[in-house]
């Protein structure tokens, strides 16, 4: 039983780190306001918030199993509070640090009608910092560092998101490059957010 | 139900005139249109699910559904 957990912790922990690959890259390529993935951009939209929800589930069993794994032993804070834990703790903190983020992340996504668009979108912004820090916990910890594997499906995720970054960047990636970046007059913010 | 669009908010992404096409189109900057040419155009009955799903989708919050 007690194997089992660890067994489940491992998978669960390289699923997750998969799926938020997938969520980065489809949240960037809704952002370019272009059909991406020959997909339309509602289902790219669609399947981001998906995937991303199907994320958490794999995270929260992954988490959720170290708890309960007589090997980790994981205090209920270490799940909250980066960098305190008794094994590898900086490699662990990273693995809470995401997991934070994560939440913040969802969270606010939730909740978005009711926060407004500009503080859902700061803290969506963290994602550029939850994913790697993700990674680098995958990398890092556990018993499967250094496995081939593990590197092999690392490296194909660091790919995919560096790829996704280098598209975002680029000057094609805007399906109006010519349209001006909106400007709102700072004095003239309060009252529009006010109005919605 | 109408759809009300916010235009200090919308940046033409168009998912809502993918999701109502039958209602939107797109203009040359891919912002949303109505078809009726109504600002704030009357959503038909069977369209309102796609609409609730269209504001919930808008990436930038820009829509909203008004009872009348
Ligand atoms: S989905 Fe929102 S931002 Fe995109 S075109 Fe429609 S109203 Fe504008």
């Amino acid at each position: 039983m007690s194997d089992a957990l660890w067994y489940f912790a491992r998978g669960s922990g390289v699923i997750s780190l998969v799926l938020l690959t997938v969520v980065v890259a489809l949240g960037i390529g809704s952002r370019s306001g272009k059909p991406a993935f020959g997909l339309p951009r509602f289902a790219v939209s669609l399947l981001h918030r998906n995937a991303a929800l199907l994320s958490v589930v794999f995270v929260a069993g992954h988490v959720i199993s170290l708890l309960f794994d007589p090997y980790a032993q994981l205090r209920l804070f270490d799940v909250v509070l980066p960098f305190v834990g008794n094994y590898r703790p900086v490699w662990q903190g990273f693995g809470t640090l995401a997991f934070d983020l994560l939440v913040a992340i969802v969270v606010t996504s939730l909740l978005r009608h009711r926060l407004g668009a500009r503080t859902w979108r700061v803290v969506h912004w963290l994602a550029y910092l939850c994913w790697p820090v993700a990674l680098m916990h995958g990398l890092g910890t556990g018993s499967d560092n250094g496995t081939w594997w593990l590197w092999t499906i690392s490296i194909a995720c660091a790919v995919a998101v560096v790829a996704a970054i280098g598209w975002r960047l680029s000057t094609g990636f805007s399906r109006f490059p010519a349209r001006a970046e909106r400007q709102v007059a700072p004095r003239l913010r309060k009252e529009l957010e006010e109005v919605r | 139900m109408k759809l009300h669009v916010d235009w200090t908010a919308c940046d033409g992404r168009g998912v809502c005139t993918e999701l109502l096409e039958e209602m939107l189109v797109e203009d040359d900057w891919g912002f949303p249109v109505a078809r009726d040419g109504q600002r704030s155009p009357a959503v038909p009955p069977p369209l309102e699910g796609a609409a609730k799903q269209a504001v919930d989708r808008c990436p930038m919050l820009a829509l909203k559904l008004i009872a009348r």
